[in-house]
Order: C-alpha cells, then sequence, then structure tokens
C-alpha cells in the first residue's frame, strides 16, 4: 500500500497534463472496478491455494494437539499426541532410517552425478543421446522403478544377484536384509533420479566462460587444478542449491520402501512420511499423524528456509 | 561455435589425446547402456518370455520364444484400459484447471496489480517452503471434507484437479514469463481498447508458448507419476490410476503379467519424453540455473 501511495505524487505530475480533469472520485471507481477485475483472475488460484494449501498447514497445527477421528467432534488433548509418537519405538527407528537415507542419497546421489556431468560436458559427439539415456529412467513412472528394482532383488532370479555371481562375487540380501536394505533402496531411489541432477549441472557447466579454463590452463594449471580452481568455485552455488533440494525430497521418501520393502525388514526402512501414512490410514490416529506431520514440516520448513535465504542472497548480489 | 571446456581443443588434437577420448567416450557408451538403458530391456524383454524362464537361474538374456501372452494378460486381467482412462483423465485434467487459473492468477499478479498482491504472491511462494509430502494428511481431511460446502471429494478426480491447481512453482514460473513480456506491446492493446481478457487470450498466451510448453509437460508428468496421494484418495479400484492399480495388484498376480503391466504403464511418459526430449531437456537447464 505504501508503494502506491509513494507512487502517485510522480503519476500526478507525469499523468494529469495528458489527461482531461476527471470529476473527483471516478478516479476511485476506476481503481476498484480495476481491483475487482485483478482479483476475478486471481479467484480460482487463490481459492484452491487456500483450500488445498494454506488450510491444510493451520490444519496440522490444530490437529496435532487434538483427537481427531473424521465424522465426530474433535476433542483438545493437550500435546499428548506428541508424546505418544514420541514413546512409539518406530518413531526413532523412522527418524533414523530417514536420516540415514538422506545422508546416504548425498553421498551416492551428489558425487556421481557431477562427476557423469563433468565428463558428458567434454564429450562431444552423441550428446543429444547421452542426456537422453540418463534422463529415461526419470521418466519412469517412480512405482514402476520400484517394483523394477523389486524384482532385480529378488533373492531367487533377481538380477542383481546374477549380475553379483556372474563376476563370482558373494551374493547380497539386498532389499530383504535388515542391514542392506536402506542401502538398497538408495540406490534405486538415485538410479531413478539422478537424470535431473546430471542436466541442471550440465547447464550450470556450460555457463563457465570458456575464457577461465584458457587463462588457467596459460597459467600452467593441470587438468585437476582446473577442476578445483575453476569448475568447482564456478557451479557451487548450483551445486549446493541443489543439495539442499535433493535432501528436502528424500527426506519425504515414501514410494520405495513402500512398494520394495514395505517398511520391513525389522522396521528396518520406516520412514517418517510412511510411519505418518500408516498413523493416518492404518492406526486410524489422525492426530498422532498431524503431530508427526509438524515436526518433519519444521525441520524441512528450516532447509527451504536456507535455500531461499542462499537463492535471495545470490541473486542481490 | 562450440564453447571452450575444461578440455583444450588442442590437447584433443593430439593423437594421445584422441586415443584418450574415445577410451572415455566408450566407457561412458557401456556405462550408460548398462546402468540405464539394460535395466528397461531387461523389463521390456522380462515380460515377453514365459513364466518359467523368467524364473530360471542363471537368466537368458534374449526370451527363449517371445510370449506376447504376458502383455495381452496384463491388458485384460488387470483391467489396464480402465486404469490408464483414469490416469488420462486425472492428468489432462489436473493440466487444463492448472493452465486456466494458474495463467490468469499469474496473469493477475504479473500486470494488473492486485492491493496486496505482493501479499498473496509471498503467501502462494511460502507454500513452496512447505514440503507438499508432509502435508498429505492434513489435505487428505480437507479433501475428505471440504470446509464450508461440508462435501467430500474422495473418489472423484476432482480431488486431484483441485488441488494441482495450488502449484507455486508453475504459477511463479508464469509470472516470472509473464513480467518479461515487452509492456508496450500491451499498453498498444490497451489503447486500441482491447479488454483484459482479449489481451490475455490474443497477446499474453500466443507469446509465452514456450513456458506454458513448460508448465504442460511439468503438469501432466507431476500426476502421471503421482504415488502417495492418488493412494490416499481413491480406494475405490475401479478409480485408481495405473500407479496406484499397479501396487494394489502386484500382491496377486503372475511375475510376467506384471512386468508387461509395468511396460504399459511407462509407455506413455517415455514416448511423451522423446517426442518433447529437446524441450524438456533445455527447459530442465534453463530452469535451475536461471533461479
Amino acid at each position: 500500500m505504501t508503494k502506491t501511495a509513494a507512487r502517485r505524487p510522480a503519476e500526478a505530475i507525469a499523468v494529469r497534463p495528458v489527461r482531461a480533469p476527471s470529476p473527483v472520485g471516478g478516479r476511485g471507481r476506476r481503481r476498484l472496478a480495476d481491483q475487482l477485475r485483478a482479483y476475478g483472475f486471481l479467484l480460482g488460484g487463490l481459492l484452491c491455494f487456500a483450500v488445498f494449501s494454506w488450510y491444510p498447514a493451520i490444519r496440522a497445527v490444530v490437529i496435532a494437539f487434538q483427537k481427531y477421528t473424521p465424522g465426530s467432534e474433535p476433542e483438545w488433548v493437550g500435546t499428548a499426541n506428541f508424546t505418544r509418537v514420541l514413546h512409539d519405538p518406530e518413531f526413532t527407528a523412522a527418524w533414523r532410517n530417514t536420516l540415514t537415507f538422506t545422508l546416504l542419497a548425498l553421498l551416492i546421489g551428489f558425487a556421481i552425478p557431477f562427476l557423469l556431468a563433468l565428463v558428458l560436458n567434454e564429450l562431444r559427439h552423441a550428446k543429444a543421446f547421452f542426456r537422453v539415456v540418463v534422463y529415461l529412467p526419470v521418466m519412469i513412472p517412480p512405482v514402476v522403478s520400484a517394483l523394477l528394482w523389486k524384482w532385480f532383488y529378488d533373492p531367487g532370479a533377481g538380477l542383481a544377484n546374477e549380475a553379483l555371481r556372474f563376476a563370482h562375487l558373494p551374493t547380497s540380501n539386498w532389499s530383504n536384509g535388515a542391514d542392506t536394505a536402506l542401502v538398497s533402496l538408495v540406490i534405486v531411489a538415485t538410479w531413478a533420479n539422478l537424470g535431473g541432477t546430471v542436466l541442471i549441472y550440465l547447464a550450470a557447466l556450460q555457463s563457465i566462460p570458456g575464457e577461465l579454463y584458457e587463462a588457467a590452463e596459460l597459467d600452467g594449471a593441470t587438468l585437476l587444478q582446473r577442476v578445483r580452481h575453476v569448475t568447482i568455485p564456478q557451479t557451487r552455488f548450483v551445486v549446493l542449491m541443489l543439495m539442499l533440494l535433493q535432501i528436502i525430497a528424500t527426506m519425504q521418501v515414501f514410494t520405495e520402501p513402500f512398494v520394495i520393502t514395505g517398511g520391513g525388514p525389522e522396521n528396518a526402512t520406516v520412514t517418517v512420511l510412511y510411519l505418518i501414512y500408516k498413523y493416518a490410514f492404518l492406526y486410524n490416529d489422525f492426530g498422532g499423524a498431524c503431530a508427526l506431520s509438524v515436526m518433519l514440516l519444521v525441520l524441512l520448513g528450516l532447509f527451504s528456509a536456507v535455500y531461499l535465504r542462499l537463492t535471495r542472497s545470490e541473486g542481490d548480489a | 561455435m562450440s564453447t571452450r571446456t575444461l578440455v583444450s581443443p588442442a590437447a584433443l588434437a593430439r593423437p594421445r589425446g584422441k586415443a584418450l577420448y574415445w577410451t572415455v567416450f566408450t566407457g561412458v557408451v557401456v556405462l550408460f547402456a548398462l546402468a540405464f538403458l539394460f535395466p528397461v530391456y531387461w523389463m521390456v524383454t522380462g515380460a515377453a518370455k514365459s513364466p518359467d524362464e523368467v524364473a530360471r537361474t542363471p537368466p537368458t538374456l534374449v526370451p527363449k520364444h517371445w510370449h506376447l501372452s504376458g502383455y495381452t494378460d496384463a491388458w485384460d486381467l488387470m483391467q489396464l484400459p480402465q486404469h490408464l482412462w483414469n490416469t488420462v483423465v486425472q492428468a489432462a485434467g489436473a493440466w487444463l484447471f492448472q493452465l486456466v487459473f494458474c495463467t490468469a492468477a499469474a496473469y493477475a499478479l504479473s500486470r494488473l496489480r492486485p492491493a496486496f498482491g505482493k501479499v498473496v504472491l509471498g503467501g502462494i511462494l511460502a507454500t513452496l517452503m512447505v514440503p507438499a509430502q508432509a502435508l498429505v494428511v492434513p489435505k487428505y481431511l480437507t479433501v475428505a471434507d471440504l470446509p464450508l460446502i461440508h462435501t467430500s471429494l474422495l473418489n472423484d478426480p476432482l480431488a486431484i484437479w483441485l488441488p494441482a491447481v495450488a502449484n507455486a512453482f508453475n504459477l511463479y514460473l508464469l509470472k516470472r514469463f509473464f513480467d518479461q513480456l515487452p509492456a508496450d506491446v500491451l499498453e498498444a492493446a490497451e489503447i486500441d481498447g482491447a479488454g483484459k481478457l482479449r489481451i490475455l487470450w490474443s497477446i499474453v498466451l500466443p507469446m509465452s508458448r514456450p513456458v506454458l510448453g513448460v508448465v504442460s509437460i511439468f503438469a501432466l508428468v507431476a500426476v502421471w507419476q503421482d504415488f502417495l496421494w492418488p493412494l490416499m484418495v481413491f480406494s475405490d479400484t475401479d478409480e485408481q490410476p495405473i500407479s496406484v492399480a499397479l501396487v494394489q495388484l502386484s500382491q496377486n498376480i503372475q511375475l510376467t503379467v506384471l512386468i508387461a503391466a509395468m511396460v504399459i504403464a511407462s509407455i506413455p511418459m517415455v514416448a511423451l519424453f522423446l517426442v518433447f526430449q529437446r524441450h524438456i531437456i533445455a527447459g530442465i537447464g534453463a530452469g535451475s540455473t536461471k533461479g
């Protein structure tokens, strides 16, 4: 509001001599009509945001403090939902699994795409082919890639163990072993999502001015030194952004554990989102589900805030 | 034409450089074929094997006999036409709703200067900070009993269509594009007496084809790939999209038939990708580095 007020004097000087003097109030009425029109355009989108984004966010917080069963009057229960959820042994397992999953996904799903993009950027042939092939798994529905890898991990005729036997390596339990299940799921998620990251890194690499490499080479920098002192500093921002986005995305992992392991074996792959789903649809405990959602929300909100802070400060610079 | 990259063209022209380049090139081709193409090949051929052959160790690289019965059984037994149609309806509706309401809202925020426009935009962008999946349960409760009108959208495609409009990313993409359109063209139209709707329809939208294409692809892919939300919303088997149906039916169906169904479920998105690959790949690169 203060902005329009500040703009008015300048407008008055520039516009008045040209426009015919309008009766008092005419301008106000015009403005009201303009506003009504503007809000007419906004209405549909605004309603959808209000009902399906803003309202559920507020509701999550409210229901987290209620005993809530659909169809009956909600009851205030204070922090009972939180204490109940906190004492659930699955709670610790879910958070430990989610954080481990995120960390492993970061270690695997972070270095590999960067290296791939670095190599792909140097290849001068079949560029389109590489880009299409690396992105192909992203276009396969996540449910299909999860079911596909569930079949690969099959202890009987699964491709994963066949490959190990072919290479004369000891076979593994993959997603069926308590200690290997989580890593197996990280491999699936990385395979399915890496294409997008590679393409974004490639775009970032292509925006590095060639003169920087030329200058470094004239100064006698070796290949690794050029990577270290030109490529990495030049792409640092994109890398950091993707890292944060990946953390936010992998902390909400659901499809892979739900489809491949069902949270097992022995809760080894129960994730926070999976637990939220279980509370709501298996235990019919919507209060507990919302209490968990709020915890996840706060943590992810923090990461998002860092992300936005970084993008904004980069935009100012 | 091509810009200078990490390795200098001079180094590549030397015999040793050339040999090294082709070694790396071959290595990457083999790696990509094994890592990304082979699993897909395995899926397509696995569905064509007989139930015995698919369970055999060591496995056969090429099916001994090509059975199309896996594919036809999947089509009939798993009611794939029904589930594919459901997915198409859900995706097309979400696309249409997003295109109408998001463009209108983005146009208003970009060009019509609504009062509190900044606040509204801030509220929309704030939803980017709130990860969508973390809010599925309260969103589900909202859809099951809409505020004020107390209607349930469960098992109704509207449960996909309407929440799809609340897509801050696509809306912001559109708004930013509209912001960059030349103001003098829009002003000229206004002086010629065109109304706001007319300007949006005849000037803004035709000038915005690239961004509309990107938003359309994002909207379609998002619905086709989604799993958790449709799993919650469609308890009625007849309404379920292909992703949910695949998982629900995967327990009690022969492996070859399931694999065939997985192939069929992947075809539309892979085909869409192969047709629009240039735009999709360019869009991913451009959208992310400019932000």
